[in-house]
């Protein structure tokens, strides 16, 4: 944790490596029967949900169906009221966002938490700078953070120095996932991240997304947009009203039934 | 399948590489510019984008210069006068570097003036013969540690207790005026002009002092060394490494830029001020123990975690919490710095005035300050500015003050005049932070 990896590749081939050669282990992170409440609200009703490492998971649903719920129960900002989290097979109790990084869990949220007036190194490294003799090492954080973009290939950025605010909301969303997948994370959890782009910003972090799971990372993209989630997701899963009405590999639906879904919470195949 | 993806995702890539107009406006050139040609082109481009940097302080000033010069007659810029100028805008400046640091998280302080009168009133009544009769140094830190309190308790109200720093610090700006009418008692008044008592002697050099005119240009030879040393090892050892870095010309012009304003303090502080008879000539102690404090501030600010987190917070408070920043701490520290930037102020003032009564206009004093911190360039909204720009904001508050008191302008006139240019320095900051904000929405 306290000695980041400058590139996703090391965590990449160690992921990679586990899901390819023994099959049947257990996917990376699973939620057995997660129920939540709000006062009178159930927000999650007994879900169960696989994230596998080296895989895309869409988590679909229509508004107030409960997927920030479920990525905040993951991120440990939530405690579930019954059920389990499992990593690597093992259950854990995940009671703040400190747990979850330290698991190697990392969350882009809509916002991206970005502070606009700090460069990108800056916000790359922001609460986890790297000193040294009590002074900020500029250095060894620029070389770092250059290096992670490249490995995510990103590629269009002038200047690792500007400051965020001159950056294209895809680049912006580049940075975020940058920032979140620098720290050894194993799986990254993305809410909206294409919610705000246009056409070719959203190419482009769908691309990132692609190339964190070739490096073996697991992901999760919230979205709304059903055309990103085709493109980018090997596996889909469906929330409807706080239940998890379908979840299977991406070839197993099509447009219309998970629009059905999202809105019945079943469909007619 | 995969190439196809890899295709569209370059194309995307492609598409994205020409930056817009806005973006480039928004990115300080000197990181982007590979020769100092092309720095100055892009730098014309942010001045006419409306992201005018340093400029229009610079540019206030030498109009400021010109046009007291014409009205004096020539004596605005005589020798004499400008060091009058210097001191007197020393204490501008430093309040003004006190109100950065808080105006960097967005917050205010108003109670800094009162802070400078009351610092300034415990130091001098601790050095009170008969009295205290303290060491100076330990009058100082006195002075300076219940100034660096008294800012620690507005900054944990603002921060633990979630109470606008407006209403805290003008509280606080009462309280501490009501602090100083009680420490200078009935007498109102407290001198340190004592030839005699070393502690007193010792407050009152620290501005009316000068440094022995050869022993200034050492000193400034020195710190120019100091300067290119430290600044073409770190601009050229960047570039080395492949970092991103100034072009070498800026860098060159940059020292350029150190040495010659030097030489012209140096020179300006060393002509004979006095009369044929008693010599008076030599830079103010104060101007190389305001340095120092910038400096230290500057490190802190630029170079630490704390100063970091200072700027985070600014920028976006959400983003900082989330990046386990401690909020409450760091606001705390910034209040406290603030207050004890406030104090060192005081002292100043003490020095200057040989003494302190509870004449004080505190309230006029940290509009001042604000004033000073904002013409100089930093915004009031937080997460952008810098602790030396106080220096040129100070600057030319004392100019507009010194200019208007050697006319003979009243003060009511004085006061009409600092509050017009302090209305222009918030324009520019407010328009310059639309501009900002207009560009980046249509960028997203
Ligand atoms: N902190 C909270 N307190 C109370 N109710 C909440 C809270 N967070 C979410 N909810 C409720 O839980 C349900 C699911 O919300 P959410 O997960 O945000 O939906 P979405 O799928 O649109 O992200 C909604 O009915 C919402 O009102
Ligand atoms: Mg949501």
């Amino acid at each position: 944790m306290m000695s980041p990896v400058p590139g996703p590749e090391s965590p990449a081939t160690g992921a990679a490596a586990a899901s390819s050669l023994s099959p049947a282990a257990p996917p990376l992170l699973q939620l057995r029967g997660v129920d939540k409440h709000f006062g009178a609200v159930q927000a999650l009703y007994h879900v169960d949900l696989d994230l596998p490492a080296a895989q895309v998971t869409a988590l679909c649903g229509d508004n107030g169906a409960g997927k920030s719920v479920l990525t905040r129960c993951i991120a440990g900002i939530h405690q579930p009221d019954h059920g389990e989290i499992l990593w690597n097979g093992k259950p854990v109790h995940i009671r703040g966002p400190r747990d979850a990084a330290d698991l190697g869990i990392e969350v882009v949220y809509q916002d991206l938490a970005l502070a606009d007036n700090l460069d990108i190194v800056q916000n790359m490294f922001l609460g986890r700078e790297r000193v040294h003799r009590g002074l900020l090492n500029e250095d060894s954080m620029e070389r770092a953070a250059a290096e992670t973009l490249r490995n995510l290939k990103v590629t269009t950025v002038r200047s690792i120095r500007q400051p965020v605010a001159s950056l294209s909301g895809g680049q912006r969303q580049a940075v975020a996932v940058a920032k979140a997948v620098m720290w050894n994370s194993k799986l990254v959890l993305l809410d909206e991240p294409t919610a705000a782009l246009g056409v070719v910003q959203t190419r482009m972090v769908l691309e990132l997304v692609r190339t964190l799971r070739d490096h073996g990372l697991g992901v999760m993209v919230i979205s709304h947009n059903l055309n990103d989630v085709f493109q980018v997701a090997d596996r889909l899963a469906v929330l409807h009203l706080g239940r998890k009405v379908a979840e299977g590999p991406v070839a197993d639906f099509d447009l219309q039934s998970v629009v059905q879904y999202m809105t019945t919470g079943s469909a007619h195949r | 399948m995969a190439k196809v993806e890899d295709e569209l995702g370059r194309t995307a890539l492609d598409e994205e590489v020409e930056p817009t107009a806005a973006a480039e406006i928004a990115a300080p050139p000197e990181i982007l510019a590979e020769s100092l040609g092309e720095y100055i082109r892009a730098w014309g481009r942010r001045v006419a984008g409306g992201e005018s940097g340093a400029l229009p302080v610079v540019l206030a000033l030498v109009i400021i210069a010109v046009a007291f010069e014409i009205w004096t007659q020539g004596l605005f810029l005589s020798p004499q006068n400008l060091v009058n100028l210097f001191i007197e805008s020393m204490v501008f400046m430093t309040l003004g570097m006190a109100e950065i640091f808080v105006l960097l998280l967005g917050e205010i302080d108003l109670s800094a003036g009162y802070v400078l009168a009351v610092a300034a009133g415990i130091a001098g009544l601790l050095v009170q013969k008969p009295g205290p009769n303290w060491p100076w140094w330990l009058a100082i830190i006195t002075a300076l540690v219940c100034s660096g309190v008294t800012g620690a308790v507005w900054g944990l109200l603002v921060s633990k207790l979630h109470l606008p720093s407006f209403v805290v610090t003008l509280a606080g700006l009462l309280i501490m005026w009501g602090v100083m009418l009680v420490i200078l008692g009935n007498a109102g008044v407290v001198s340190i002009s004592s030839h005699i008592l070393v502690n007193q002697h010792v407050l009152y050099q620290i501005v009316n002092g000068n440094i022995p005119p050869v022993a200034g240009w050492v000193g400034l030879a020195v710190l120019s060394l100091l300067f290119a040393g430290i600044t073409i090892s770190r601009d050229f050892g960047r570039r080395r490494k492949g970092l991103v870095a100034p072009p070498p010309g800026l860098t060159i012009l940059k020292i350029a830029f150190f040495v010659a304003a030097g030489i012209a303090v140096v020179a300006v502080c060393n002509v004979n001020r006095g009369s044929s008879l008693v010599v008076l000539a030599g830079v103010p102690w104060v101007v190389p123990i305001v340095l120092v404090v910038l400096l230290l501030w500057v490190v802190l600010l630029q170079r630490t975690k704390f100063g970091r987190y200072v700027y985070a917070i600014g920028g976006n408070p959400d983003a900082a919490r989330r990046a386990g920043v401690s909020l409450a701490a760091v606001r705390t520290w910034a209040f406290a710095l603030a207050g004890v930037t406030a104090g060192f102020s005081g002292i100043l003032y003490l020095s200057w005035q040989g003494g302190t009564s509870t004449n004080v206009n505190g309230g006029q004093y940290v509009l001042y300050g604000v004033a000073a911190a904002v013409i100089g360039g930093t915004s009031l909204f937080g997460g952008r500015g810098k602790i030396a720009q106080a220096v040129l904001g100070g600057l030319v508050i004392g100019a507009i003050y010194n200019g208007l008191y050697l006319q003979g302008v009243q003060v009511q006139w004085q006061l009409i005049a600092t509050g017009l240019v302090l209305v222009g320095a918030v324009l520019v900051d407010t328009l310059s932070r639309r501009g900002t904000l207009s560009g980046s929405a249509t960028r997203i």
